[in-house]
């Protein structure tokens, strides 16, 4: 028993464990509307613009979660608008801007700064370095995207199924979108310390994307991906504990573990049907 | 009393001109057919009165506002049913039930009025017993019904419907035209395009052939033997057209 609970004697790890909770449980709810609306490639997009933020936040100084918030924010609206306005398509917009900012971010790394070491923990994350005060911008912003996320929670489910028919009965789909793509922006600098960039984007999509398998009702798929979001993070920051491994990539894993379990019951459930 | 006034509209898509110089006043209580080829602008003109298309130049009015400027909920619109993806997680009640969302506040729970304008929108549509199945084992005419059950239970005032016709089985069509009659009849102003000429003067009070322009305007029976749709089907044949109606 004493050897089962061993990864919560520390404070640091119990400080690990709260914040894998709540962004194992932002990015599935938030991984949602993300996968409902085919927005994966905006995840990692947003993820790898932050990048741009964090170094410039680093040289000067400044809080990098301010840093890397005001640099994904900007870039999140900026393809909002560029795609609304001069009818690229999404995902060219996404595939310009995104590594145009992390581009930068690499280029000032490289030129104005020695070492880089500090930085490398935003690639990968470093979940057990989550301070006191870390801790609390985690919980704050989750509680605020949560807030957010339920005040406009009909809007947002609205405009993901039909934005057009939504935009003529009043609802404001360009304005919809832009909050979106906020609370994604803050959803994923809050993840940024336990996953890092590489790999946030899968705590956004593969665990709605193997809830979308189990079921064909948006609040069952909201919940289920919210518990197999946690079950990932929570689940990865023990066994990496345990074995020894990367926390963030092992939470990754146990996600897509997760996802081929749910397309496996998906497929067996289809044949029973079709029996 | 004029429910919808057009002046002089004119939409470009790049080079393109989807329509050029629609006038056109629709009075609350009437049900007005909208008829032209493929690509003659009948889905623009609807987009741009529920105010998804800006017009290049012109003015639209509805109930004397620009339609970006009305109450949510006052433009009910019914889209062609390809334009969605029916695989996403809903049942018919929940796609029923969004009519509803643009009156609700943030936070705001549904009320019992809300309740019953979706369950008498099901009704109406003969979705009752459907309400709960998911929306991708719908028929097409069930889908159908289903997209106007929505705007239905959203009480709207002015009612456009794209091509509800199109592919449904004859009953759904039954059913159809006596919801919109039944709307008309209460005030409703209803704009909708077709192809379905045979039944147009059981379902419209107006009728309108548009090809970019409006080039006859009347009731059903008078237009449709002044022969103006017959012969720019005919010119369609022929010279081929551009399509500007999926913007």
């Amino acid at each position: 028993m004493d050897a089962l609970l061993a990864p919560f004697a520390e404070q640091y790890m119990q400080r690990a464990f709260v914040a894998a909770l709540v962004v194992g449980l932002l990015c599935s709810t938030m991984g949602t509307y993300v996968v409902l609306r085919k927005l994966s490639f905006i995840g990692d997009g947003l993820a790898h613009a932050s990048f741009a933020g964090i170094v410039i936040a680093y040289l000067r100084g400044l809080n990098y979660a301010f840093g890397a918030a005001v640099v994904t924010v900007v870039t999140a609206l900026g393809i909002g608008y560029v795609h609304r306005r001069a009818k690229i398509s999404l995902d060219t917009t996404i595939g310009v801007l995104f590594t145009a900012a992390f581009a930068l971010g690499i280029f000032l790394m490289t030129h104005y700064s020695r070492s880089s070491v500090d930085l490398q923990s935003y690639l990968f994350g470093s979940i057990l370095g989550v301070s006191q005060s870390d801790l609390l911008m985690i919980v704050g912003l989750a509680l605020f995207v949560g807030i957010v996320v339920a005040a406009f929670y009909r809007p947002l489910l609205y405009t993901s199924f039909d934005p057009i028919v939504a935009e003529a009965a009043g609802i404001r789909a360009p304005f919809i979108e832009n909050v979106l793509l906020v609370l994604l922006s803050l959803t994923i600098i809050v993840s940024l310390q336990l996953v890092g960039i590489i790999l946030v984007a899968a705590l956004l999509v593969t665990p709605a994307a193997s809830a979308a398998q189990l079921t064909k009702r948006f609040v069952p798929m909201m919940v289920i991906s919210g518990v197999f979001g946690v079950v990932s993070s929570v689940g990865g920051l023990y066994l990496s504990y345990t074995i020894g491994s990367a926390s963030g990539a092992t939470m990754v894993l146990l996600a897509t573990l997760l996802f081929f379990v749910s397309m496996g019951v998906s497929a067996v459930r289809r044949r029973r049907l079709s029996l | 009393m004029i429910a919808v006034d057009v002046r002089n509209v004119q939409v470009r898509y790049e080079r393109v001109v989807a329509l050029d110089g629609i006038n056109l006043e629709l009075n609350a209580g009437t049900a007005l057919g909208i008829v032209g080829p493929n690509g003659s602008g009948k889905s623009t003109l609807l987009k741009t009165i529920a105010g998804l298309v800006k017009p290049t130049s012109g003015t639209v009015t509805v109930f004397g506002q620009s339609p970006r400027a009305l109450k949510p909920g006052t433009i009910g619109y019914v889209p062609q049913i390809e334009d969605v993806d029916w695989q996403f997680p809903a049942s018919v009640r929940d796609v029923v039930s969004m009519g509803r969302y643009p009156r609700l506040g943030p936070f705001a729970q549904f009320s019992v009025h809300d309740r019953k304008a979706v369950a008498d929108a099901l009704a109406a549509l003969d979705l009752t017993g459907l309400a709960d199945r998911h929306i991708a084992q719908l028929s097409g005419g069930q889908q159908q019904r289903t997209f106007v059950a929505r705007a239905i239970a959203q009480e709207p005032q002015l009612l456009l419907l794209d091509e509800p016709t199109t592919g449904v089985d004859a009953a759904t069509e039954d059913a159809l035209l006596e919801v919109v009659r039944g709307l008309v009849r209460g005030g409703m102003p209803v704009l909708m395009t077709t192809h379905d000429l045979d039944r147009a003067s059981d379902w419209f009070d107006r009728l309108i052939v548009v090809d970019g322009r409006v080039l006859a305007d009347g009731d059903p029976q008078t237009v449709l033997a002044g022969g103006a749709y017959v012969s720019i089907r005919e010119h369609t044949h022929t010279h081929g057209h551009l399509r500007a109606d999926h913007h």
